[in-house]
């Protein structure tokens, strides 16, 4: 049976590694790539790496750091941040990383998301989708989580299946930093809306949350970032827990 | 081959075939990682001259036809495999050695294993991505010391229907069991992604490196 994935998820910022703490011997802590090692060995079942730098010329750095993981990590990456072309997406595929994620670039320029599906298959393709509950339903936040767009989350989950994404990383604004669990409700809607595979994002703060987002909100991933970093769990006791629960998981 | 005397030849040498589709790249940090010696290359004289092939491939089965064609690269595929050399299509790569695939409308493959490529059932979430289980109870080479039921990542939206069950030596359940693994003589397809699969797919791909040298 298919597992539910686990995805830490990695902010990098000028090729380094913030926020994290709970890298534990590690000659560098910053380092993505020793992260990244560090959480596969852990029993991570992909990684993402969110790239947050924001000057262009820095940019060169996140595809080192793509061929840098290539070289060491032997289960799927994904990069994200500030891709805006298909020799963006070529650039880091041909490194080696597994897939890519676009989100503001998807919104403003939506034939990229075929453009890039079309040239290196749909499970290459990520579209990450910022949503933020107006009242009854979700409206897109683009360039971080600034700027509304007025478009409807279902609408745009449906739109980018059409339009060649291969999975959606669907982020809830409200949740997101609050270890307080994800948008359930959120993640059902969307999971109900499309048949691609839906990453949850935003709010995990244990295993429990993983639980209920996987069985009440049926989303196939779960990521989650300060649990993981800050050490509060390990990617061990979420699968366990997980697992005790009834939940596949690979092990 | 430019650079082909300033080289030593190799003992194991892997040809992982460029044709421009596919994430070649992680293919050969895998093997590097296990220690075997390999060239991404679109020379034929080169894929000829390999220890072993690796047939790679993302995207859609007519593209990757197509510039397999458009390289001129069918031949060496078709004389690999008739050579008793081992061949090993990874993904599309896989698919690839079949018949035929009916995605986007019917197109022809490589012929090498009988059978066609479909779609998996509506009702599913597709892509198939993610880790899912491999049984492999049929002995084969290419699973030696890797456990029964491993868990191997998939991403794909199109599956084997090989025409002869003996072709099937890994099989895997998503709504309904399908081909994850098939092999006939030296030739070996694998639908997961063993370069992205951690150790238990650095495992396989060091038992296919050990065909290859006692090739």
């Amino acid at each position: 049976m298919l597992a539910k994935r686990i995805i830490p998820c990695l902010d990098v910022k000028d090729g380094r590694v913030v926020k994290g703490r709970s890298f534990v011997n590690l000659r560098d802590a910053g380092d993505p790539v020793e992260c990244g090692k560090q959480y596969s060995e852990a029993g991570a079942d992909e990684l993402v790496f969110l790239d947050i730098t924001a000057t262009l010329e820095a940019r060169k750095t996140i595809l080192e750091l793509a061929a840098r993981v290539a070289d060491e990590v032997f289960i799927p990456f994904t990069i994200g941040g500030g891709i805006s072309t298909i020799e963006d997406a070529r650039g880091l595929l041909s490194a080696g990383a597994e897939k890519i994620s676009i989100n503001t670039a998807a919104v403003k320029n939506k034939p990229l998301i075929t453009e890039i599906s079309e040239a290196f298959g749909n499970q290459a393709v990520v579209v990450a989708i910022d949503a933020k509950r107006t009242g009854e339903s979700w409206e897109v936040f683009i360039s971080a989580g600034t700027t509304p767009t007025e478009i409807d989350v279902i609408e745009w989950a449906k739109e980018v299946e059409q339009l060649g994404a291969g999975e959606i990383m669907l982020t809830s604004i409200d949740s997101d930093g609050h270890n307080a669990g994800y948008d359930i409700e959120l993640n059902a809607a969307v999971n109900e809306a499309v048949s691609i595979p839906v990453i949850a994002s935003g709010g995990a703060g244990g295993p429990e949350d993983m639980l209920r987002v996987f069985t009440e909100g049926s989303a196939d991933a779960a990521l989650a970032a300060s649990i993981f970093h800050y050490g509060t769990y390990t990617i061990a006791e979420v699968k366990n827990y997980l697992r005790n629960h009834g939940v596949q998981v690979r092990t | 081959m430019p650079n082909a005397q300033c080289r030593m030849p190799a003992s194991d040498m892997i040809a992982i075939i460029d044709y421009g589709l596919g994430n070649l790249r992680s293919v050969q940090c895998a093997l590097r990682r296990i220690g075997a010696e390999s060239a991404i290359t679109a020379d034929a004289g080169e894929i000829s001259a390999a220890d072993g092939v690796i047939l790679p491939g993302v995207g859609a089965f007519w593209r990757a036809m197509e510039n397999l064609r458009k390289s001129d690269l069918v031949k060496v595929v078709l004389e690999t495999a008739r050579n008793s050399k081992p061949l090993l299509g990874i993904c599309l790569g896989m698919q690839m050695l079949f018949d035929e695939s009916d995605e986007h409308g019917r197109h022809e493959g490589l012929g090498i294993i009988p059978g066609k490529v479909t779609l998996f059932a509506p009702g599913l979430k597709i892509p198939h991505m993610g880790w899912n289980e491999v049984k492999h109870g049929e002995p084969s080479p290419l699973f030696e010391s890797v456990e029964n039921e491993a868990f191997f990542y998939f991403a794909h939206s199109y599956y084997v229907a090989p025409d002869e069950p003996a072709a099937v030596i890994g099989s895997t359940d998503y709504g309904a069991t399908f081909a994850s693994a098939v092999q006939k003589d030296n030739v070996f397809g694998v639908q997961f992604h063993p370069e992205r699969s951690g150790p238990v797919g650095l495992k396989l791909l060091e038992n296919f490196c050990g065909l290859c040298k006692t090739n």
